[in-house]
């Protein structure tokens, strides 16, 4: 059973497909390796064993009577912030230690019924972080190497995967937090188009910012989990209304028609020499391989960062009101309602989001909102207008993921700005909600790079093509660690 | 650097304890990330409109139509400490 371990996604799909393979013996190769290395990756909040066996019994019956969508037999990861019914949904927080959601969100609901889940993942609290440290529930650690982060805020998705703890997983990307862990785990993650995935059931971060997205060993398994959970939703009145197209279709149609500006601003000295080396090397391979290559500007993408750093805490400090002890979560007693909220909301919230709630009501409280907060939505503009231009004459945008490899655990935990850098390739897409993708490019020390793509909105179809190339230059190949 | 009186302010519009560490380490990180931050008001975008959302929707409805909800049981199941079907709280103060 050990060797379907080594098969990507799609792989163990066409096994199921052609019944060479049962869903069970799919689940208990995933649960056998859970036990085997989950004590020194911590990669999961809560795993969910047996309910994964008798689902995937349910799965493999309706494969003999009726078929299946070829995405609903392999077992899913999934990040500790999306809801999942009766199965125990934390947020990495310990305000939710005991929540059980009534209701699946909706990007899962094209899995069925009967979702076939080796378990949730650990996570940032709420998704505030870039290194899954700012978990109640314990770092994961990165299995390139145990004494290294492995990225954040989805860290335990993207470990779970490198370690095959699963075959893919679901994240969220806020401001990076699907393709910054993907690049420091050596996998593929993908943050859709703003409103590509209904947003129903995602416990909130920064609602105009977040999306769920595909982190997989390949590019032809995110374009395949990206296809199970794109699609318009009633229950998100942010979500798209746009046809969802084959996102397999194109996939190896190469880029010698594709046109790649690499940016320049996301290309400097802030970025380590051994990470722009590989980034480099992926944009003469993309070259050779027929794309036309050349350099783009985007100038606000210097204030990105700090943009983002005001959007994203003043949407978190409104988000994250819902956490009263009143309708859910934990609740500390107290004799007045507001010494209730007061207590309860400093026992369950952790440093990292105590920070952003308190980052956010300065930021939008009264004498500082035009400085602060309105200017933010107005770089958010400006850097809009830069991705509109750039995409006149590119097809897709090529950058670092991020400036660092995997650092060390604890290296950053004691300095919040240093922290944040961590995000500075990834959240101009992030504020333009744009698609991108972050590819394993290489290798920098011995430890995986990403190379990120971006595309304009709804363009999936052609990012997952010209990421599919990348896949093809890069001395790079996905095997199990540790 | 923010004072410690402007970090009591905003830790109670936010409702958020704060222990008297938490808060004076709390101006300091607050205090530097700020800092960094300030660096957009260099930008002149006095003429330049806010965006809100990037795909820019505005009223987006769905159809008022009835359809299955939670039960008062369900919805309360994760309620802390619901009292006689309803959710409760403290003294209001």
């Amino acid at each position: 059973m050990r060797e379907l371990l080594d098969l990507a996604a799609h792989e163990l799909a066409e096994k199921l497909e052609s019944r060479e393979v049962s869903t069970r013996e799919a689940a208990e190769a995933a649960n056998a390796r859970v036990d085997e290395v989950e004590a020194e990756i911590n990669a999961f909040v809560t795993t969910t064993p047996e309910l994964a066996l008798l689902r995937a019994e349910i799965i493999d019956e309706r494969l003999r009577d009726d078929g299946i969508r070829p995405w609903e037999g392999v077992p899913l990861v999934v990040k500790d912030v999306l809801s999942t019914r009766g199965v125990r949904t934390t947020c990495g927080s310990k305000i939710l230690e005991d929540f059980e959601p009534l209701y699946d969100a909706s990007a899962l609901l094209n899995f069925g019924e009967d979702l076939v889940m080796v378990g949730k993942s650990n996570m940032d609290e709420f998704a505030m972080g870039s290194s899954t440290e700012n978990s109640a529930y314990g770092p994961t650690r990165n299995p390139w190497d145990l004494g290294r982060v492995p990225g954040g805020s989805s860290g335990g998705s993207a470990a779970a995967v490198a370690a095959g703890e699963g075959w893919w997983a679901l994240g969220t990307d806020t401001g990076g937090s699907v393709r910054q862990p993907a690049a420091l785990c050596g996998i593929v993650g993908l943050k859709p188009t703003y409103g590509r995935v209904s947003r129903h059931g995602l416990i909130a971060f920064g609602s105009s910012l977040d999306q769920i997205g595909p982190m997989t060993r390949d590019v032809r398994d995110a374009a395949l989990l990206l296809q199970a959970i794109a699609g318009h939703d009633l229950h998100d009145s942010t979500s798209a209304n746009v046809e969802v197209p084959d996102y397999l279709a194109n996939l190896d149609d190469g880029v010698s028609d594709l046109r790649v500006g690499v940016v320049t601003e996301l290309t400097d000295e802030r970025i380590d020499a051994g990470v722009r080396e590989v980034t480099s090397r992926i944009a003469h391979g993309l070259e050779e391989a027929g794309a036309e290559v050349g350099e783009v500007n985007l100038p606000h993408a210097y204030y990105a960062l700090e943009a983002y750093y005001i959007i994203a805490p003043a949407e978190v400090s409104s988000n994250l009101a819902r956490f009263d002890g009143v309708r859910y979560g934990l609740r500390v007693g107290a004799d007045g309602v507001h010494e209730m909220y007061r207590r309860t909301r400093e026992a369950g919230f952790g440093a990292e989001a105590k920070r952003r709630i308190m980052l956010g009501t300065y930021a939008l409280s009264s004498g500082y909102y035009d400085a602060y907060y309105a200017q933010a939505q107005k770089v958010r503009t400006k850097l809009v207008e830069d991705f509109r231009a750039a995409f006149s004459r590119y097809d897709v945008l090529l950058s670092p993921t991020s400036p660092s490899v995997a650092f060390e655990l604890g290296a950053k935990t004691g300095d919040p700005l240093a922290m944040y850098l961590q995000d500075i390739c990834a959240v101009p897409a992030s504020l333009a909600g744009i698609p991108a993708i972050s590819i394993p490019g290489g290798l920098s020390e011995g430890l995986p790079v990403g190379v990120q793509l971006m595309g304009d909105v709804f363009t999936e179809p052609t990012l997952l093509r010209a990421a599919r190339a990348v896949e093809e230059v890069a001395d790079f190949r996905f095997e199990l660690k540790p | 650097m923010i004072s410690e009186e402007q970090v009591r302010h905003v830790a109670n519009l936010a409702r958020l304890g704060l222990t008297d560490e938490e808060v004076k380490r709390m101006g300091e990180q607050l205090g530097a990330i700020l800092e960094s931050i300030e660096k957009i008001q260099e930008l002149d975008l006095a003429d330049v409109p806010p965006t809100a959302n990037p795909l820019s929707l505005t009223n987006v409805f769905r159809p008022d139509e009835l359809r299955g909800e939670l039960t008062r049981e369900e919805a309360l199941a994760p309620a802390p400490e619901p009292v006689d079907g309803l959710f409760a709280v403290p003294r209001i103060d």
